[in-house]
């Protein structure tokens, strides 16, 4: 073949004839000279085995399309998952900002030449600590996981404490992170649920609480839906034994409910997926970190926090990273856990959600979340065989149905529901077996009145 | 040349270097827009029946958790949002609009196009992380079919792709080191982690989370980490190595076999940070050298935008022996379907929520399907050639320096020091970077400790035109005589950015300090609206 033709398109320096002057001006006599250090044993003297590869753009189009077409999308059915990844519409907006090339293909460029991704992380985090009513807020980490896991280190180094106390309910995936992520040197201690209940045991929490105890942590709503209220009394048990208060916290759900701030958080923390992230099979999520602005807290940080200072130039805004010497990038081993790339392009595009929504958009959503989860529950309700063991609490976003009555397991239930089109909440029984056959059902806004009505008769007819 | 525009403007000649001003919105920060009422996007209210079924849906909650007055976020029309972020969008150099060679260790390649519009499909972005295996038959079988090119590449038996950045599978090796003296009764005695210098700062920090004491090698005067200090730190308490080669120096250590073959006669476990593997593609593996675990950035080696920062995927390798310690779930094919395995006794549970960021590896699955065995080797030796022309060149600029390996080449980046430079003009890499910035181009110093005096950090790979790495070396060889000739716009800069030079003070004071805009109101006593 003509030489010309077999560069590669994504490869400049690929067309022969470049490649070979290029190493003439070096005066080597190929590349092989530049692996000399690599000693033969260590030498892959073979070709990878890999398979053949799809040439063009075409090709390749049409190979990873074909596989993907073997998927279901639950957001092109009607789907009633939730349990940590949410089905909320995705302004087009927030998709338009992150795929700007500008944004997407940038990593680490200083203050100058990427003003932008700092303003906009900056921006996000303000809104967010609108949103909490807290004045400090990370440049986003991995997951709702970690941030819990890290805000209970962080809790242990701001109190010289090392024991926590874990609120159950809790999905076992995260309580899993959080304990491998504390162990090194916390002891992690669960506090159950309120016997044949769906929120914390406060009894137990009395007892169990005590002057060792850096942190209780618990989630607001509840990993099974019911809204926490009584916030305020379980912060004032952890103040009161001189610990923090960790709460972490769906977000979407703080246009209508009180901040955790508000019954005396000391420590937010949760995922801001449902913020303008498509699910992508549990790739939109992302965590944030919030706190009171006190550097006994800021300090204890390990992600990058960005701040605003004047330039030279009146009236102008700068950006930098705030107390940089905390952080592992400058510090090694001596920093504070570590900082690395995690998910600040959906830092930048919960920014844009929140800047879509404004004030009224987030009281509205909530209202129409929790109205939604309402008239779900009373629906559901109505089904024969089904019973919703925690209805009389208030809720948002998801709840609990049980099937105990109908012989049926979770799974039986939701394949029947999978035939009719419908994607069945989250099978509970493995995490709650106390809960009997149960599922954890999510409703949104995107949940019209009909699709749960459709949910409710497609039951009645499988069960 | 059209003769005629000739004759009105006179030949055409373009400046040696380009006359690159970065957009200046002189944007306000958001809040600053705000006008009372104005709304971006509407919510769908529930229907008017549902309202009235339900009556007030926040009975049965208290005042005291019900958020009392709206969050002050900032009310803006849809088509401000959108300026606004555009504007931001502009003030920011992606690495699609520069030569992003001056982000050493990072590998800033190019991200096909075709990826994201995949990535961005409904098959892939309505997805559910918890839908029922039998629709997500797809997207498994990326994951899968990703997992056996990784193995391949690595010589590793088993892949967990759901570290969510490198250093999540880094701080999820050191677990599994943890673990793996836990299962056999060493827990409490091997709490030492051997690394390097030149590894990436990760590599540290995360042992020392996961609870290990650090011990930190540094270089010989070859560069190489010094052997003899190896020796010197091992024993009965070591837990393991984990170490990056080629360093953040671009130099190999042939060595590294015996490093391992030390590490393991004393006991312990050796990681292999690959997060930038770029140079090696289908050259050498981690197995034939011997460890037992290691990773790759797919955001790095294998092209996935880095995004600002995330979201990306650190891939996690073990050996069948270390397989058993990986997180929960793997992905098994039973020759029909494939499925999330959980039963995995011996895991460390779970590292990151779900599966971590499968759009990313579906982004690195097209990008390996698009250059196959062939096509990796060619992005290995291209990086590696770039690297060493821009080394050339770059050696040629005066007051520059390569430390170590002196005459020799090097992989796929090299630390430079600019210590002459600034000995003979008072001027600093810092400095250096900042005005090279108004040329249009990124440039980086180096992790901490700047071992390597006024360092910075170049890695070509192999998405840049021999032009392009042309045109970067002259950008430096030009900042670098300024700094002998003119060292005052060199120190003054950056002049073509999008802001000025940034008051640095206020960063460290805590009674300045302001991450969030209501913190700047507070602080600096600016009445909001």
């Amino acid at each position: 073949m003509d030489d010309k033709v077999r560069a590669h398109p994504y490869i400049p320096n690929s067309v022969p004839e470049i490649k070979r002057r290029m190493l003439e001006d070096l005066g080597v006599a190929g590349v092989e000279e530049f692996y000399r250090d690599i000693p033969e044993e260590l030498r892959l003297r073979r070709p990878l085995d890999l398979p053949e590869p799809l040439r063009s753009e075409h090709e390749l189009k049409r190979h990873v399309a074909a596989i993907l077409a073997e998927n279901q999308p639950a957001g092109k059915l009607l789907s009633f998952l939730g349990a940590g990844c949410y089905q909320h519409h995705v302004p087009a907006v927030c998709d338009e900002v992150n795929q700007r090339a500008e944004f997407l293909t940038a990593y680490a460029g200083e203050p100058y030449d990427d003003h932008g991704r700092f303003q906009a992380l900056f921006e996000y985090a303000s809104m967010m600590g609108e949103l909490l009513d807290m004045d400090v807020v990370n440049v986003p980490t991995y997951d709702g996981y970690q941030a819990a896991a890290t805000a209970l280190r962080m809790a242990c180094r701001i109190t010289g404490r090392s024991e926590i106390l874990v609120a159950r309910p809790i999905a076992a995936d995260k309580l899993s992170r959080i304990r491998d992520y504390c162990k090194p040197e916390i002891s992690c201690r669960l506090i159950p649920c309120e016997a044949g209940g769906a929120r914390l045991d406060l009894e137990c929490l009395r007892r169990e609480i005590s002057p060792r105890t850096a942190a209780v942590y618990f989630e607001n709503p509840c990993y099974l839906g019911p809204i926490e209220i009584r916030g305020a009394t379980i912060a004032d048990l952890a103040h009161d034994a001189g610990a923090l208060c960790v709460v972490s916290v769906d977000p979407i759900s703080l246009g209508v409910l009180a901040p955790p701030a508000h019954y005396g958080a000391d420590i937010v923390c949760g995922d801001i997926q449902p913020l303008g992230m498509h699910m992508q099979f549990g790739g939109g999520q992302a965590g944030f970190i919030a706190t009171r602005d006190d550097p006994r807290f800021v300090m204890e940080y390990p992600s990058r926090l960005f701040g605003i200072a004047p330039t030279r130039v009146a009236g102008e805004y700068g950006f930098g990273d705030v107390a940089y010497e905390r952080t592992s990038f400058a510090a090694r081993e001596g920093g504070k856990e570590w900082v690395g790339t995690a998910a600040a392009l959906w830092g930048i595009t919960a920014g844009v959600y929140l800047a879509l929504m404004g004030p009224h958009g987030m009281r509205e959503i909530g209202e129409s979340i929790m109205t939604r989860t309402r008239y779900a529950m009373m629906r559901l309700a109505r089904v024969e065989g089904i019973t919703l063991p925690f209805y009389d609490l208030p809720h948002f976003t998801e709840f609990v149905v049980n099937f105990d009555r109908t012989g049926l397991t979770v799974r039986q239930v939701n394949d029947r529901l999978l035939e009719a089109g419908i994607h069945g909440g989250w099978d509970l029984s493995g995490e709650f077996p106390e809960l009997g056959r149960s599922a954890l059902y999510c409703v949104t806004e995107v949940h019209s009145q009909d699709d749960i009505d459709r949910l409710a008769r497609t039951l009645e007819e499988v069960i | 040349m059209n003769p005629e525009l000739t004759a009105i403007r006179g030949p055409i000649v373009k400046p040696a270097l380009r006359r690159f001003h970065q957009a200046r919105w002189d944007e306000p920060i958001i809040f600053e827009l705000s006008r009372p009422g104005r709304r971006g996007i509407l919510v769908p209210e529930a229907e008017p029946r549902m309202k009235a079924a339900v009556g007030d849906p926040m009975a049965g909650i208290p005042d005291n958790m019900r958020r009392r007055e709206p969050p002050r976020l900032p009310e803006l029309s849809q088509p401000q949002v959108v300026r606004h972020y555009l504007r931001l969008s502009q003030e920011n150099l992606g690495a699609d609009l520069n030569i992003d060679v001056g982000q050493g260790t990072c590998t800033m390649k190019y991200s096909p196009k075709i990826h994201e519009q995949l990535a961005r499909l409904p098959e892939v972005a309505d997805l559910h992380p918890l839908q029922d295996e039998a629709t997500v038959q797809g997207i498994l079988e990326i994951m899968y079919r990703f997992e056996q090119i990784l193995k391949e590449i690595s010589g590793m038996e088993r892949f967990s792709l759901q570290p969510r950045a490198g250093s999540a599978a880094i701080y999820a090796a050191a677990s599994m080191i943890r673990a793996y003296h836990e299962s056999r009764g060493e827990a409490g005695r091997r709490d030492e982690i051997v690394t390097t210098i030149f590894s990436h700062p990760s590599d540290a920090a995360c042992a020392a989370t996961a609870g290990f004491k650090v011990l930190t090698l540094y270089p010989d005067d070859d560069g190489y980490p010094d052997i003899g200090a190896l020796k010197a730190a091992l024993s009965g308490r070591t837990a393991g190595l984990m170490i990056t080669n080629p360093e953040d120096t671009g130099i190999f250590n042939p060595r590294i076999r015996e490093f391992v073959d030390l590490v393991h006669d004393a006991g312990g476990l050796c990681f292999y940070d690959q997060a930038n593997a770029n140079g090696i593609l289908g050259i050498t593996r981690a197995r034939e050298a011997g460890f037992d675990l290691c990773h790759f950035n797919l955001h790095k080696t294998f092209s996935t935008p880095h995004g600002c920062g995330g979201p990306a995927v650190g891939a996690l390798g073990a050996t069948a022996d270390l397989a058993g310690f990986l997180p929960v779930p793997l992905i098994e094919w039973d020759g029909r379907r494939y499925r999330l395995d959980y039963d995995r006794p011996e895991s460390i549970g779970k590292v990151n929520a779900f599966y971590g960021v499968p759009p990313v590896v579906l982004k690195a699955y097209a990008w390996v399907m698009s250059l196959g065995a062939e096509g990796l080797r060619e992005v290995a030796e291209i990086a590696v050639l770039n690297n060493n022309y821009l080394l050339r060149k770059m050696l040629a600029i005066r007051g520059v320096s390569a430390p170590y390996a002196r005459g020799r080449h090097r992989i796929e980046q090299v630390r430079y020091s600019w210590k002459q430079l600034a000995d003979e003009t008072g001027v600093h890499s810092e400095q250096i970077g900042l005005r090279a910035a108004d040329f249009g181009v990124h440039y980086w110093t180096s992790h901490h400790p700047y071992i390597v005096p006024e360092p910075c950090t170049l890695e070509p790979t192999e998405s840049y035109a021999r032009e392009e790495l042309d045109e970067y070396a002259a950008i430096l060889a030009h900042v670098a005589e300024e700094a002998y000739n003119n060292p005052e716009i060199v120190r003054s800069a950056p002049h073509n950015s999008t802001v000025h030079t940034i008051d640095h003070s206020v960063f460290d004071d805590p009674e300045k300090w302001a991450v969030t805009w209501r913190a700047y109101l507070r602080k600096h006593g600016v009445k909001q609206g």
